[in-house]
């Protein structure tokens, strides 16, 4: 089946089984390898991108469905060779040790300070549920409340 | 009274089977000038190889050449900080590359280094003996493991190369100005020479400098006199890719007309397929081939998910092997049974644990398989052809990647190339001991004639790991009438490495420890901090038991037997200061503390612990001493010693493989828990630097977290906690 899907802002066209996860579509159909395979149920969020500005699992995610709906994944954060500010605190914090999980991570992070920009520790708790198995949580925090504070003071 | 006989550390192991111990500690550096031949070879236009791994081209660059794989440890950054700074050289303008899998990349450091012997890369040692490989072999595994990268590679092999580099630029400026050395200097990867003014970068330099020969003794730098090493203003290498999605691992691999494989294996460990069902497999979209491999079979189609759908109509008949009725429990039964009757091995049998006298206390304590989980599930590219095949994986060790294809081929190693990538997450898990995952890609790419990327389901990396064993410990105890014990003796049902694991700091006279070798059929392999995960847990609980029952302060009573363990006594007194052990916590809360080495570094946890109301433990804060010798790149300790803890929480409360009908019963998340963000408590890391001989950091802030959480647990609640993990418990009532 054919499907057109509006992939960082480009329209791109695939021919691929209705039921593939999105999450292959980005990788093997379009070359987005930024997305990442963890688990295959959603239970890890390394496939994290954001559809219509939501933080979306992809490893289950159809691409049926994922037609008509503005994809943004890590690739297309920032523009080439840029940082987003919450990139940059991944930096600054040198919160990444394998870094497997840190794409989806950082796209489920940015869409949670969108979304609220003062968030709690209880509700970066309650929106931060990836796994990262190396354990860069504490950095992570340190990250999310650098990005806070210096987008509150701008 | 029994015989005395404690047994040979690896050290001797390896002495005593007959290698040649050579004339100092940088033997595997004045090894390399024969292999410099091929690098350079090799890296031919390029610039100039220096000595070691050091290339620096005519634009000032200095390029590190890294023998190790990067998994998050910081390696590719720590090592060429090492040779950097012995060589002068302008951070700014350094460098890094993965060296090849080759040979003559091999750790020879690493092995020189502990057959020299002032610590031992325990990794090697299950290897060694397994595939009798002999020394010099051993010396060719480029390994990334056993916390060994800095304190070999870059102890021995980078700072002596950067060293050595730097006095050959100084040797050709000195020529070139027709003064002597003594009146040179070097900064910033320049040379200068301050009684006439002049200078010349060392990229000008470095073609008549790499006409003399490194030398294997240069002088190294006064600790005072590091710029770079033991800072903390350097970033890591590979963290910018790691941001933005272009980091490449291997499943990321591309190869121009790879095809996609899905691989499972039949579902009791060890069995083999009988027969096969593939025509509605084959008969599917996209759907190349259906390979049998007899311990698994594989779906080979043009798109991922195509071969994965095809994966599921595939029916197999197998023959289990007689594993099909095992389960956990006895398993367990059995590891306790094997304890009681089979003759024991010894560790340590010193003095008479049976005759003396003193209050017996015993207790038994178990731990349970655990899985590595690491984020990118297994995986591996191949292509054979021509005579040839190569493959593009993350891998621990790529020599060793390299054999397994080979065989696999059916090739001479040789003809195989292996493109190594960033691995999502190692642990031990990508060392290839047992369930190696690069022979079955090999073989399915063999069997379609086209290069093909072989995909692990999350499911099949867990169900088929190289576990963390299970094991069973016991301990039996006597306290003297001060309360300390006059007898310890250990008795548990599975041994790998490192051998000193169970060995405890504390001076008790009488000492017996000693095992049995009691496993399953699941395959085993290292995991992060191997022995010592299960070990520190067993000792630093039990040895908690008997400060209680002594009625002493489990800080002190550890402390007033570490007479002969100083550096041990202040690793633990400064995280108990720091934590504020005296000062008390508030209520509802408790410290628990536990102390451990490995890898040559000792490392002291206090953790403060609650009861939630979910009856589940919860860790507000660990205070973390850690005395590794010498620092080289502080903040990536840190970010080790938060990685090792947090590691060494989610076995702590969730790690649990249990088998079923002869099969894994776990295979993904929901069932084996992950710490999350929610979870993770403040973290407190204070780096001692005593200047003993360096140890790892990878893997020595992981084994104390365990006990000194339920050393916690049991100050709160009275419950001593003697199997793992937590999430079996409820201490609601403690709540």
């Amino acid at each position: 089946m054919k499907y057109s899907l509006k992939v960082n802002g480009e329209i791109r066209d695939v021919d691929v089984e209705p039921d593939t996860p999105l999450l292959w579509v980005l990788r093997d159909e379009l070359g987005f390898k930024g997305v990442k395979f963890g688990c295959g149920v959603a239970a890890c969020g390394a496939c994290t991108v954001h559809m219509d500005g939501t933080a979306t699992r992809t490893c289950i995610y159809p691409v049926e469905a994922a037609e008509d709906i503005d994809i943004t994944t890590i690739e297309g954060l920032a523009d080439e060779g840029m940082y987003t500010d919450v990139q940059q605190a991944w930096i600054d914090e040198q919160v990444p040790q394998c870094g497997y999980c840190q794409s989806g991570m950082i796209m489920a992070v940015s869409a949670l300070l969108e979304e609220n920009s003062a968030p709690t520790d209880q509700d970066i708790d309650d929106a931060i549920t990836n796994v990262c198995r190396c354990g860069s949580y504490p950095r992570i925090r340190k990250a999310i409340r650098k990005v806070i504070s210096e987008r509150g003071a701008a | 009274m029994a015989e005395k006989k404690k047994k040979l550390t690896r050290r001797k192991f390896l002495i005593g089977t007959g290698a040649v111990v050579g004339g100092g500690l940088v033997l595997g550096y004045a090894a390399l000038p024969n292999q410099m031949k091929d690098i350079a070879a090799r890296h031919k236009g390029e610039g100039q190889i220096l000595s070691g791994w050091i290339k620096i081209t005519p634009d000032n660059k200095v390029t590190v050449i890294v023998p190790h794989a990067e998994m998050g440890q910081g390696t590719h950054t720590a090592l060429p900080m090492m040779a950097a700074e012995e060589l002068d050289a302008d951070w700014d303008l350094v460098q890094m590359e993965e060296a090849p899998g080759l040979p003559e990349f091999a750790n020879q450091p690493l092995g020189e280094g502990f057959i020299v012997g002032d610590s031992l890369p325990d990794i090697l040692a299950p290897l060694i003996n397994k595939a009798f490989y002999s020394i010099a072999q051993a010396m060719d595994l480029q390994i990334t493991g056993g916390s060994t990268s800095v304190r070999f590679t870059g102890q021995y092999g980078m700072r002596v190369a950067g060293a050595a580099a730097r006095e050959m630029l100084m040797k050709a400026a000195a020529e070139e100005w027709d003064v002597s050395v003594s009146d040179l200097s070097t900064e910033k990867s320049f040379v200068h020479h301050k009684a006439s003014g002049r200078s010349a970068s060392y990229g000008s330099l470095a073609e008549a400098a790499s006409s003399f020969d490194p030398s294997p003794t240069p002088t190294l730098k006064p600790k005072a006199a590091h710029t770079i090493v033991g800072t903390r203003t350097i970033k890591r290498f590979d963290i910018p890719g790691k941001v933005n999605g272009s980091a490449k691992y291997g499943i990321d691999a591309e190869v121009d007309g790879m095809l996609y494989a899905a691989i499972a294996r039949v579902p009791v460990h060890g069995g083999t397929i009988t027969s096969i069902e593939d025509s509605a497999a084959l008969a599917m979209p996209g759907v190349r081939k259906v390979c049998n491999l007899g311990y698994a079979y594989a779906v080979v189609a043009d798109k991922y998910w195509r071969a994965r759908t095809a994966l599921d109509a595939v029916e197999i008949a197998f023959d289990a092997g007689g594993n099909e009725l095992v389960d956990s429990d006895a398993i367990f039964a059995r590891f306790s049974e094997d304890l009681a009757t089979h003759e024991l091995e010894y560790d340590i049998d010193e003095g008479d644990v049976d005759g003396a006298e003193g209050r017996l206390v015993e207790a038994d304590y178990a731990v349970p398989y655990l899985a590595h989980a690491c984020m990118e599930p297994m995986n591996c590219t191949a292509w054979v052809r021509d005579g040839v095949c190569d493959i593009w994986t993350g891998t621990q060790a790529p020599l060793m990647a390299r054999t397994a294809a080979a065989v696999a081929a059916g090739l001479e190693p040789e003809k195989v190339t292996v493109h190594n990538h960033m691995l999502g997450g190692g642990f031990g898990r990508r060392i290839h001991a047992e369930n190696d995952y690069v022979a079955p890609a090999v073989e399915i790419a063999k069997m379609a004639g086209a290069p093909v990327k072989t995909i692990w389901t999350r499911e099949e990396d867990m169900r088929f790991d190289e576990y963390r064993p299970a094991v069973v410990s016991r301990f039996a105890a006597k306290l003297g009438e001060d309360g300390k014990p006059v007898a310890w003796k250990n008795r548990f049902s599975d041994k790998r490495e490192p051998a000193e694991a169970p060995l405890i700091p504390y001076g008790v006279v009488n000492q017996s420890i000693g095992y049995v070798r009691s496993q399953s059929h699941l395959k085993l392999g290292p995991w992060r901090s191997v022995d010592h995960s299960q070990h520190a847990f067993f000792t630093e609980s039990f040895v908690d038991e008997l400060a209680h029952e002594a009625g002493a302060d489990p800080l002190e009573y550890r402390l007033s037997m570490l007479a002969d363990a100083p550096r041990h006594a202040h690793v633990l007194k400064t995280a108990a200061e720091k934590a504020g052990w005296y000062a008390g916590v508030r209520d509802g809360r408790a410290m628990g503390i536990a102390v451990h080495e490995s890898f040559g570094t000792i490392v002291a946890h206090a953790a403060e612990v609650s009861i939630g109301d979910d009856g589940m433990p919860r860790v507000h804060k660990v205070t973390c001493a850690v005395d590794c010798g010498e620092a080289i790149n502080p903040d990536n300790i840190e970010s080790q010693i938060e990685s090792a803890i947090i590691y060494g929480m989610t076995g702590a409360f969730f790690g649990e493989i249990t088998v079923q009908d002869g099969q894994v019963v776990e295979g993904n998340f929901p069932e084996y828990e992950m710490v999350r963000l929610a979870d993770v408590p403040e973290i407190e890391v204070y780096i001692i630097e005593s200047g003993a001989p360096m140890g790892g950091i990878g893997e020595p802030g992981l084994p104390p977290t365990a006990p000194a959480i339920t050393n916690a647990v049991y100050a709160l609640t009275g419950q001593r906690v003697r199997k793992l993990p937590l999430r079996n418990y409820d201490f609601s009532a403690s709540a």
